[in-house]
Order: structure tokens, then C-alpha cells, then sequence
């Protein structure tokens, strides 16, 4: 119980300040150890495979995807954010009490027939056979809609926009004007 | 199973440890039991370490005609003591504008998420640091971080040079991470486990004693092994993919701000890494701890998987003091366009394998037919493919 509290802590801890930092680069950086807490949490739970997937998918994968879009997209030496994002307070609190209004639905809706009230240890094997078994549609599914994805990407990334006089314009624009 | 003889020395370093344990009081026992393992893995492969780099030195010597270091102590072999010596005594530079906390932590990440790779390499029938049922998940979980690092490593820098740098090392280990994971799988998939112990005892046996059944001696783990070689250079950014630090041309990329004994870990981990990939390369093709022949198994486990290492690192080495650099468009167009269609295709291969496993004899020529097939073929047409129209070049000289 004791690891817990210090994982859970750490998790809300580097969260907080993931929220509350300046830099966006160190935003990033806490969210992701924020994503390694939550596989610390698997492990703990003793659900090793999960928090194998999780590390490799959000440590590896996912951060990479928010580092690039942090560098690619900011304008200007400083990635700093202006300083009125405490105006959104109130859109902020109502989706995220949204959000935890469904997780907390689906946790508490959700039946937990154990006999003994313990986790199962439950092999990788087992965990395939019912990815594979039961689960196919849902796993064709993820397939399917990654590879739409991939495809999407690949094709906006491979053709070439069609060069205008006010595009030039618009990259030359002051970035204010954007938001 | 194994020989008699042989049962002492399997069993030494697991009985030597036990004794240690067994001195200290009961509730301490399972932290000694863990810290020996940690120790022992720090110390071996530490040494290992050490030793490569003379290792790799005298070699590219030797291959560019020359002698190596051959100074400190008998042969060189104190070289790399001094070299420690030298990276600590060396002066700390950190830039004035650099992100301090990042830029020490970057080194420090690298390292550590390198030597958590090893705890999952069964070094010996009975010598694996921690036995998980994931475990090969666990290596590349653990991996995952090194991309990380590089980032914090070249953005901490504020230098546009270490960062651009850093953003092509990340392009590469993203692109190569692909075919890496692709060959894994057909590993996976025939042994039916994550577990790197399973997957080694699924490589057991032999046939009439002297051909083992490894993984490399089938078509597909042949392709797929050389294709796990490639992209384990390039992950661990080897020549001749060391694109990312070409000492000669970019002043070693995302390391240019780095000093002393930071950048000494750096270094590190790139051989921690190399160390490991060719640990789990041994592990899913070379068939692990298990001995090439039935009448070597009084050789202990272990001496068979260093042996089996050192042989892939060589390897490695060779490698190096052979090929040239490649750059930044072949690199990709190697990874996407070539290795990743091949591993694909090598995946279709081993399930192919996998199901035609109980045919009676005479299929079992056709089936050989055919898995060669679907690795040569491919290879030559997508190979073909890519390289028309690049060749024959024609060179003017003066």
C-alpha cells in the first residue's frame, strides 16, 4: 500500500507540474514521466504485460509524437505559453470532470467477480489467446483504424502543397494572429 | 539433460551466491539476494565493457594496419583503466544557456535504461537476473528510453546543431526500431512465449548430435537474423550507421556539448546497448546458453552464451573497420523501402513455417523449398527494384 501512495504521489506530483510549468519541452517531459507512473502502477497491480505495452507505446512511442509536434509547431526562441490560460479555468474543470465522471462510471459499473478479492496472475499466453479469440473484432478494429491512420499520414506527408503567392503570406504572418 | 560433469560448474555462480546470502541474517536476505545479482551483472559486463573498447581498438588497428593502443600495462589491457581515469579528471563543461537539470539527467537516463536491458538475458541455463514472463516486451520497454534520452540530450544543449543532430538520431532509431521489432516476432510466434528462457529451451536439441536447432538454421531466422544484425547497428548507432555522432563531420552530433564523464556514460550506454542487442540476438537466433554440439555440453551454459556474444560483437567490430558511412536518405530508404517489406514478408515466411511443421518427409524438402524461396525472392526484386537505375557509376579522374 505504502508503494502505491508513493506512485500515486509521484504521478500527481509530476502532473501538477506538467500543468503548471512554463516550458512547453518540460511540460512534456513531466507528462511523460506522469505515462511511466502509470506503468510503475501496472506493474504494482501485478499486470506486467500492460505495463511493458505502456512504457514502450507512451514512453517510447507517444512521447516522441508530442516532443516532435512541441518542436515542430512553436514559433520563436521561447516556447512559452502567454499568460491567459487561466482564463480557461472554468472549460478546463468542466472537461475534466467529465472525463473522470466516465472513468468512474466505467470502474464502478464494471463487475469484479474475484473469488478471493486478489488479482489473477494472468500469463501472456491467456492474454493473447483471448486478443485472438473473443477479442478479434475489437483488435481488427485498432488494426483497421491505425492503418487508415498511417495511410493518411503517409499521403499527407508524401505530396507536395501547391505553392501560392498567399501562402507565402500566411507563413510570413506574425504568429499572434493564428490563435 | 546435461552432462554430469558439467552439473558443479552450471551450478558455481548460483551456490557461490547462495552462500553469501545465506551469511546474512533472514530479513535481509532478499535485498542481499537481488543487490549480488545487480553487483554481479555491473561487474561482468562492466569489465566487459571495459575490455571492448581495447578490444575494438586493437582490432581497427589491426584492419587499418596498424598496432592499437599498446602502451598501458601488458598488450594495452590497462587502457581502459586510464581512459576512466582520464574521462574523470576531465573538466565538467555545461553551457552557460544550457536546461542544467536535463542536460545531467540526459546521460544519466541513458545509462541507467541501458543496463536495465541485461536483467532479462538468460546468461545461462540457470543464470537469468529476473525471469519474466514478458520479457522481451520487458527489453524493448526498457530500450525505449534511449530515444528519450537523445532528445533531452540535444534539446538540454541549446545548441541548433546538437538538436538537429539529436531530431536525425531519433528518425534513425524510429526507423529502424521497425524492422528490429518485425524480426523479433516470428520468434515470438513460433516459440509461443515472450519468455527469453522459453525461447532459448525452444531452441533445444539437435539433429544427429551436431546440427543444433537453432533459430538461424531455418530460412527465415537466417534472414532474420541478418536483418536483427542491421538494425541493431543502426539502433546502437554503429558504423556504418554512426550518422548520428560522425565524429569526422558533425562533431558528434547531440554529444557536441558534452565533457568528461557525461559524455563517458554516453559512451556507456552505446556499448551497454550493443552489448545487450547482441545478447537478445543470441538469445532469439543463436539459440542462447544451449551448446552448438551434444557432446560440447560439459562446457557450461554460460561459457557458451560469452563465447556466442563475443563472437556477435567481433562481428560487430568487423563490421566497423570494414563499411563506409552511409547517409541520411540511404539510411532511410534502406530501413523503409527495403528491410521492413523484407522482415514483412520474412513474418508471412515463419508463420508458413510454423504451420507446415508436421509434414511427412518428402513434404518437408518442398517446405524448405519454399521458405528458401520466400527469402530469396523477395529479396532479389525488391533489391533489384530499388537499386535500378544507380548503377554502374562511371569515375573520371583527373
Amino acid at each position: 500500500m505504502i508503494a502505491l501512495a508513493i506512485i500515486a504521489a509521484l504521478m500527481l506530483a509530476s502532473a501538477a507540474l506538467a500543468l503548471s510549468r512554463r516550458n512547453l519541452i518540460h511540460s512534456a517531459l513531466l507528462l511523460i514521466f506522469t505515462w511511466a507512473g502509470i506503468a510503475a502502477f501496472y506493474l504494482w497491480a501485478g499486470a506486467e504485460f500492460i505495463a511493458f505495452a505502456q512504457v514502450l507505446i507512451y514512453v517510447g512511442a507517444v512521447s516522441m509524437i508530442v516532443l516532435f509536434a512541441v518542436l515542430l509547431t512553436r514559433r520563436g526562441e521561447e516556447p512559452e505559453i502567454a499568460r491567459d490560460s487561466r482564463r480557461r479555468v472554468i472549460p478546463a474543470l468542466i472537461a475534466g470532470a467529465a472525463v473522470a465522471g466516465v472513468i468512474g462510471y466505467a470502474v464502478l459499473a464494471t463487475p469484479f467477480d474475484l473469488p478471493d478479492g486478489r488479482a489473477p496472475a494472468i500469463q501472456v499466453r491467456q492474454l493473447g489467446f483471448q486478443l485472438m479469440g473473443p477479442q478479434i473484432v475489437s483488435l481488427l478494429v485498432a488494426g483497421v483504424v491505425l492503418t487508415v491512420a498511417l495511410i493518411g499520414a503517409t499521403i499527407l506527408a508524401s505530396t507536395e502543397p501547391e505553392r501560392r503567392a498567399s501562402d507565402d503570406n500566411a507563413r510570413g504572418a506574425p504568429p499572434e494572429e493564428k490563435r | 539433460m546435461s552432462a554430469g560433469s558439467s552439473s558443479f560448474l552450471e551450478h558455481a555462480p548460483l551456490a557461490a551466491r547462495d552462500w553469501v546470502v545465506s551469511i546474512f541474517p533472514a530479513p535481509l536476505q532478499w535485498l542481499v539476494h537481488h543487490l549480488i545479482t545487480i553487483v554481479g551483472v555491473l561487474a561482468v559486463f562492466g569489465l566487459f565493457f571495459a575490455f571492448l573498447t581495447v578490444v575494438e581498438r586493437k582490432l581497427l588497428g589491426r584492419i587499418q594496419n596498424r598496432y592499437g593502443p599498446n602502451r598501458t600495462g601488458p598488450f594495452g589491457l590497462l587502457q581502459p583503466f586510464a581512459d576512466a581515469v582520464k574521462a574523470l579528471t576531465k573538466e565538467d563543461i555545461v553551457p552557460a544557456r544550457a536546461d542544467k537539470l536535463l542536460h545531467f539527467l540526459a546521460p544519466v537516463v541513458v545509462c541507467t535504461f541501458a543496463l536495465m536491458t541485461f536483467a532479462v538475458i538468460p546468461f545461462g541455463r540457470e543464470l537469468i537476473p529476473v525471469e519474466l514472463d514478458a520479457a522481451v516486451l520487458y527489453f524493448f520497454a526498457a530500450g525505449a528510453a534511449t530515444e528519450l534520452a537523445i532528445f533531452m540530450a540535444g534539446w538540454s544543449s541549446r545548441n541548433k546543431y546538437s538538436l538537429l543532430a539529436a531530431m536525425r538520431a531519433l528518425a534513425q532509431l524510429i526507423s529502424y526500431e521497425l524492422p528490429l521489432l518485425l524480426t523479433v516476432i516470428p520468434v515470438v510466434m513460433l516459440a509461443g512465449t515472450l519468455s527469453t528462457q522459453h525461447i532459448v529451451l525452444a531452441q533445444e536439441g539437435w539433429t544427429f548430435g551436431v546440427i543444433p536447432h537453432w533459430n538461424i538454421l531455418t530460412p527465415w531466422g537466417a534472414l532474420g537474423f541478418v536483418i536483427f544484425l542491421i538494425a541493431t547497428l543502426a539502433e546502437t548507432n554503429r558504423s556504418p550507421f554512426d550518422l548520428p555522432e560522425a565524429e569526422s563531420e558533425l562533431i558528434a552530433g547531440h554529444l557536441t556539448e558534452y565533457s568528461g564523464f557525461k559524455y563517458a556514460l554516453f559512451f556507456m550506454a552505446e556499448y551497454f546497448g550493443m552489448t545487450a542487442l547482441c545478447g537478445l540476438g543470441v538469445t532469439l537466433f543463436l539459440g542462447g546458453w544451449q551448446a552448438p554440439c551434444e557432446f560440447l555440453q560439459f562446457i557450461p551454459s554460460y561459457v557458451w552464451f560469452g563465447v556466442k556474444l563475443f563472437a556477435l560483437v567481433l562481428v560487430l567490430i568487423w563490421i566497423r573497420g570494414t563499411l563506409l558511412r552511409l547517409r541520411i536518405d540511404q539510411l532511410t530508404r534502406l530501413s523503409w523501402k527495403f528491410l521492413v517489406p523484407l522482415a514483412l514478408i520474412n513474418l508471412l515466411n515463419a508463420a508458413f513455417w510454423f504451420v507446415s511443421a508436421d509434414l511427412p518427409w518428402p513434404g518437408q524438402i518442398a517446405r524448405w523449398g519454399i521458405s528458401i524461396a520466400l527469402v530469396v525472392l523477395p529479396f532479389i526484386s525488391i533489391g533489384r527494384r530499388l537499386s535500378a537505375g544507380l548503377g554502374p557509376r562511371t569515375y573520371h579522374y583527373a
